[in-house]
């Protein structure tokens, strides 16, 4: 069997860099970002600011008046060449999941499949049908499918094609609850096992701080900024970290349990971070989301608290962000987290820049 | 019963209109696919044109096409010129002249199928990696098929019940233009009513049994792609 696990892409190590401008009706999408071909980079904004628009650009479905468009090292649109959406190397998952409805769960699977040449052929039917559960689905028809399951078979054609690069356009916003609950694992485990990089178009903040390493934010049709989740999480001049439930993300791995009182060490590089439970393996990674709300500041390490996760910090950055309100961002080892205090307390404990302070962490989040 | 030149009428009045479905088929599926396509600012003078005949009273489309195919008209005085004869009164110009009134009936159905189709499919065969034509005959036409089977049944069923532009173009010329309808037409006139009720009641019945799959057919594959 393929080993898709070892399988390393090209554009691996590249770059996808795009700059377009689109004229539609009443507004205008004027976007350039430059982002690493690897992993997952959501693309997020509120709706109707363009992001839709964005990724059918980069996979060729829109009418761009110029536009730039480089994906690894293959040039996929500048002011000479357009090289229509059956010729790029691409994934696409619509926000329906828009199956072939004459055909079925294994013939809509086969499409794309069919149509890529034996060489280019990296992952397998089989390996797709078993990650994405569809083998009790195949000679179902469309109409017989739950809006899970259309879109799990949607996700695994598009992936069958094995693309260079998998554009997915809010895959879950069609689902309700309990449906995304159903969706989102086999989303996030197709990101760890085939190194394929995705862009994601989500107005979900949850979706973005589970799935995403990379982000690229978007207002009013422009880019605003792009770069690593965790930096743009907690970048003071940029909305996310103005948002109420403002928070920073950490990527942990299990290092241990307390039997005793059911609890499971996560590490970090700014050090380890206790939480309930103990349903992980020892190594797993896992991702943490540390809420701003919840997160104080002390001068000295207290012994005598509730608060189990308290570790070194240095403020990084103060911001003012209301008449009583600052917000302060902190590096704990090198990785960004906020906090959420009052103007009297930052005067009180003195803070500035490059001082060296605890951070009391009152709850956090387990994302994976 | 049947006469011998009422089974001559009745194979002529199949062939034609097998042929003018045929031939409407062929051209009616690409022009259809681009009027419902195109966006050109002009489009709906050619969508006007085409259904002039569901409009038009037939004598006066048989009249235009008599001039039109007559030895003075311009297709009829080239046939001459290259030898051959006036297509009027002939078998070939009967197709031509079905093909023309029978347009609508084929265009209509198939171009309201290709629209509601929608782009989408379309484009999603596009991120598989399938070309436009590729695109064409593995989703638009498939999906399509309600349409084709209206358009088919239509064009058939209405090229075998014209009247007015046969007697026009064709005259009544008994095993080269003379078809069912006008030899129901010859009986009456000859107070034959028997034999025009064994035509007439073939016609209905036919025609009743065409449009009843048809609609059958419609109504199962409605009810498929609505179940999403």
């Amino acid at each position: 069997m393929l080993s898709i696990v070892a399988l390393k892409w090209s554009a691996m190590d590249s770059k996808v860099t795009a700059n377009f401008r689109i004229q539609q009706d009443d507004f205008m999408l004027d976007s350039a970002f430059s982002i690493p071909a690897t992993g997952v980079t959501a693309l997020f904004g509120s709706s109707g600011c363009g992001k839709t628009t964005l990724l059918r650009a980069i996979a060729g479905l829109e009418n761009t008046q110029s536009g730039y468009l480089k994906v690894g090292d293959r040039v996929w649109q500048d002011d000479n060449s357009f090289v229509p959406p059956h010729l790029r190397s691409i994934g696409y998952v619509f926000q329906e999941s828009s199956l072939f409805e004459h055909m079925n769960v294994k013939r809509n699977l086969e499409y794309g499949l069919k149509r890529v040449a034996p060489v280019d052929q990296k992952v397998s039917l089989d390996r797709v049908i078993e990650l994405l559960g569809l083998g009790g689905l195949l000679l179902r028809k469309p109409e017989s499918l739950s809006g899970g399951e259309r879109q799990r078979v949607a996700i695994a054609r598009a992936l069958a094609v094995s693309p260079s690069l998998l554009l997915m356009d809010e895959p879950l916003a069609a689902l309700d609850h309990s449906r995304k609950q159903e969706v989102l694992p086999y989303i996030e485990s197709l990101h760890k096992e085939l190194e394929i990089p995705v862009i994601y178009v989500s107005h979900s903040l949850e979706e973005v701080a589970q799935l995403a390493d990379h982000l690229i934010l978007m207002e009013h049709g422009k880019v605003v900024d792009s770069g690593d989740i965790h930096d743009m999480f907690t970048r003071l001049d940029l909305p996310l970290a103005h948002e109420l439930d403002a928070s920073a993300i950490i990527n942990a791995t299990v290092t241990g349990f307390d039997e005793l009182y059911h609890l499971m060490f996560l590490q970090f590089a700014g050090g380890t971070i206790t939480v309930a439970g103990q349903n992980l393996n020892k190594g797993d990674a896992v991702r943490l989301r540390l809420v701003a709300r919840d997160v104080s500041l002390t001068l000295e390490h207290q012994s005598s608290t509730s608060i189990l996760n308290i570790f070194p910090v240095t403020v990084d950055e103060i911001l003012q962000t209301g008449p009583a309100q600052l917000i302060v961002r902190l590096m704990a080892g090198g990785v960004p987290m906020l906090s959420k205090i009052t103007r009297k307390s930052a005067s009180e404990l003195n803070l500035e820049p490059g001082k060296k302070v605890f951070a009391q962490v009152k709850s956090v989040a387990l994302l994976s | 019963m049947l006469n011998e030149s009422d089974l001559l009428a009745l194979g002529i009045t199949l062939k034609l209109a097998l042929l003018t479905t045929c031939i409407l088929l062929l051209i009616g599926t690409p022009l259809a696919w681009w009027l419902s396509k195109s966006r050109w600012k002009y489009k709906f003078l050619l969508e006007a044109i085409i259904a002039l005949p569901l409009v038009l009273p037939p004598t006066v489309l048989g009249f235009y096409l008599l001039l039109l195919l007559g030895p003075n008209g311009p297709l009829g005085g080239l046939m001459i010129a290259m030898g051959g004869r006036p297509l009027a009164f002939t078998f070939t110009g009967l197709v031509i002249g079905s093909v023309v009134y029978s347009m609508p009936f084929v265009i209509q159905p198939l171009q309201n199928a290709f629209s509601a189709i929608g782009s989408r499919p379309l484009e999603v065969a596009a991120t598989l990696r399938a070309s436009p034509l590729d695109r064409f005959f593995t989703i638009a036409i498939p999906l399509a098929r309600p349409g084709f089977l209206t358009a088919a049944v239509l064009g058939f069923a209405h090229t075998v019940g014209e009247f007015g532009v046969v007697l026009m173009i064709g005259g009544n010329i008994p095993g080269e233009t003379q078809v069912l309808s006008i030899a129901i037409y010859d009986h009456v006139e000859g107070l034959e009513y028997a034999h025009a009720h064994w035509l007439s009641g073939g016609l209905l019945l036919m025609s009743f049994l065409l449009l009843i799959a048809v609609y059958a057919f419609n109504r199962r594959s409605k009810v498929v792609s609505n179940g999403f």
